[in-house]
């Protein structure tokens, strides 16, 4: 009676410890980050940048986080333009590998890149959520490499809220263009609007131009 | 209707109030001695069930002081015994190690004896005898001469020299007889100095024995003490559990540091074999594998020492008999060598993995990976880090024996905790009962205080009552005097 009444109290205890530590388990411990690469006219210099910048996700994500990296043209709501994607393996050596042919896929990426005339970021939007909903990883962060002037071909509608609940948005080196330096209005506006509608969606939204203060752009 | 208006019963306040005073006070009067009695049961009712409480709770200590005391006696009694036992097994080897040898040594010892004694016979001085034909020669020199007979003086100067020459001869053989004697008294010294150090060693051992028996005496002379159970036993005991409960704690601090370095050393490459990423009640698995490694080595470790009979944790494995006993010893050797040979290639792996982990760092970073190649010294943290986790486990073992000091000596100082706790929980229950008799009493005086005015004019109207009856009684007293004189 006595060893039936040990093994309750350690399984109670147990549970208790499990409920007490484990927080929301609902939620996986594991990260989900999708980086959009704009690739529309002059920014395709700025891929060096945009390089330093994976390489340096690359180095901060562990084993079992998602990382796929897409570009952003003409119309972005498309697998097509997801030019790397991988979820890392449990095993930290196979990671590891993993990590060194991510890096290698965007190098050739990097060399070959051709501009594209239009820029479609909300497509692209709308392909990371679908991306890293289909990946179920519990912390999401989408990454937007881009002056974030949205060029739209004739025709292509993207006037769509986006579902952005539990995400985080960060736009990356959002570089001032040269009629922004003429009317800085422009620019402020810009970075307004796209808060609004990330924060609309149910988002978090962050701006990070120093390349330098990348550390906290992954927080779990 | 609320209170304010209810108050006011007249236009002016102070007057409300006043009338107010007036009709709670003579309710108060009027119940007075009612509200006494239950003020006064009430704080009696509290006051008996927190001293009944206390006496229970005093019980109980009691009651724990007497368990403590006997856990206590029990503790010293089973360690005495240990003592006693292990002092008797010392003995029990000395008798076989050296007493049983002692017919050989007795034997040997007479044969060195006898071996003397035949030397020392052989040794003795034999005076050599004299020649048999010394009295005829005495004989002859007693025949008298005449003078100047040459025959007489040739005897004796031949029987003269024949002298000289048996007693040259003599000399020389009672020298070669000396010298034999001397070869014999020489040859004996080693013998004797073997016979005292055979001596030497018997009483070097009957002198342990004796020791042995003094300290065995002693130990006895503590056990009876304990059995006996004497005031100075249960307070040394209980100074010795408090010792061996602080100080078994600081050593199982130390090993449960030696643990997490431990479990440091295996967490990670863990992931390489169960994965990094799932988690079970919250923790991820390579770590609770990494635990129970962990844990694993420190059972197989307490099992090790349980069958080496070093502590006394589970009696069944050490009511063993040897040869089952003996194995399980090597099997569980066996799984912690096996163990501790597993972590030393997770600490290896680990090594790996950081190196790996750092190459591709390198490479993210700067595109090369060319920092980590060639650093010749990284072999040395590899082989301390195999070391430690190879020897860790082994270290871990010993942590039984802290952990049996630790169990015994807490139940000790759990009851002493238990024992403070019931005293200063009776002590409670007596202060909160003897506060709230006088409370009660308090608030009468306070009762007593608020109606004071028609209690002063009840003491006067019973004072004037009291002195119309005492003159009535006088003045009758007074007609029955003078009637009685008249009489």
């Amino acid at each position: 009676m006595k060893i039936i009444k040990a093994i309750l109290l350690a399984a109670t205890m147990m549970v208790l410890t499990a409920s007490c530590g484990g927080g929301d388990p609902a939620v996986p411990n594991t990260r989900g980050v999708y980086m959009l690469m704009d690739t529309s006219g002059t920014y395709t210099q700025e891929l060096k940048q945009a390089q330093r910048v994976i390489n340096f996700i690359l180095a901060s994500l562990n084993p079992g986080d998602t990382f796929a990296v897409a570009r952003v043209d003409t119309g972005s709501f498309s697998e097509k333009d997801i030019v790397a994607k991988v979820s890392f393996e449990d095993r930290p050596s196979m990671a590891n590998r993993q990590k060194r042919d991510f890096r290698d896929k965007i190098d050739q990426f990097v060399k070959k890149v051709k501009g594209s005339a239009y820029t479609d970021i909300t497509g692209g939007m709308l392909q990371a959520i679908e991306y890293l909903n289909e990946a179920g990883t519990g912390h999401n962060t989408i990454l937007v490499f881009s002056d974030l002037k949205e060029e739209l071909r004739e025709g292509y509608i993207r006037d769509i809220p986006l579902q952005l609940n539990n995400y985080s948005v960060v736009a990356l080196n959002v570089t001032k263009l040269r009629s922004d330096n003429i009317d800085p209005r422009e620019y402020l506006d810009r970075l307004a609007d796209w808060q609004k509608k990330v924060e609309a969606g149910g988002g978090q939204w962050r701006v990070v131009n120093d390349l330098e203060r990348l550390e906290g752009i992954l927080n779990m | 209707m609320s209170v304010s208006e209810l108050f006011m019963i007249t236009p002016n306040p102070v007057l409300s109030g006043v009338i107010w005073f007036v009709i709670i006070v003579t309710a108060l009067f009027v119940a007075r001695t009612h509200a006494h009695l239950g003020i006064r049961s009430l704080s009696r009712v509290l006051h008996n069930a927190m001293r009944l409480t206390a006496n229970s709770v005093l019980h109980a200590e009691q009651k724990l002081i007497q368990r403590n005391r006997d856990v206590l006696m029990a503790q010293g009694r089973e360690a005495a015994e240990r003592i006693v036992e292990r002092e008797f097994e010392r003995v029990d080897a000395t008798v076989r190690r050296d007493l049983s040898e002692y017919p050989a040594l007795h034997r040997l010892l007479s044969e060195e004896i006898t071996k003397i004694d035949e030397d020392y016979k052989e040794s003795t001085e034999v005076p050599p005898t004299p020649p048999a034909w010394v009295k005829a020669v005495e004989a002859v020199a007693k025949i008298p001469s005449t003078k100047g007979d040459p025959m007489v003086g040739n005897v004796l100067e031949d029987i003269h020299s024949s002298l000289i020459k048996a007693n040259t001869k003599a000399t020389e053989e009672y020298r070669k007889s000396s010298h034999d004697r001397h070869t014999l008294l020489k040859n004996m010294m080693p013998q004797w100095r073997k016979v005292k150090q055979i001596l030497g060693n018997v009483d070097k051992n009957i002198n342990s024995l004796l020791v042995r028996s003094v300290t065995i005496d002693r130990h006895m002379d503590e056990y009876e003490s304990i059995v006996k159970s004497a005031d100075k036993s249960e307070r040394m005991l209980s100074s010795s559990s408090l010792t061996q409960f602080f100080i078994s704690g600081l050593v199982l601090a130390i090993a449960i540091g030696g643990a997490m370095i431990n479990f440091h050393l295996i967490a990670r490459p863990m992931s390489e074999m169960v994965g990094g990423t799932s988690q079970i009640l919250g923790f991820q698995i390579n770590v609770i594998a990494a635990m129970v490694i962990i844990l694993v080595e420190m059972a197989m470790g307490i099992f090790l020492m349980e069958s080496l009979r070093i502590t006394r944790l589970f009696p069944i494995i050490g009511a063993l008999n040897d040869k089952i006993r003996i194995r399980m010893v090597w099997v569980f050797f066996s799984i912690l060598f096996l163990l501790a040979s597993i972590e030393a290639g997770l600490a290896f792996m680990r090594e790996i993995l950081m190196e790996e982990d750092a190459a591709t760092r390198a490479l993210l970073r700067d595109g090369t990976a060319s920092a980590l190649v060639g650093n010749s010294y990284l072999w040395i943290t590899t082989a301390a880090q195999m070391g430690m986790g190879f020897i860790l486990p082994f270290a871990l073992m010993f942590v039984a024996i802290p952990l049996e000091s630790f169990i015994h000596s807490l139940r000790t100082v759990l009851g002493i905790v238990g024992v403070s706790f019931l005293h200063g929980l009776a002590w409670a229950l007596r202060l909160v009962g003897n506060i709230s008799r006088f409370t009660g009493l308090t608030i009468i005086h306070i009762y007593d205080l608020i109606i004071f005015a028609p209690l002063w004019i009840e003491k006067i109207i019973k004072s004037n009552k009291k002195g119309e009856e005492t003159e009535g009684e006088f003045d009758a007293d007074k007609t029955v005097n003078i009637r009685g004189i008249a009489q």
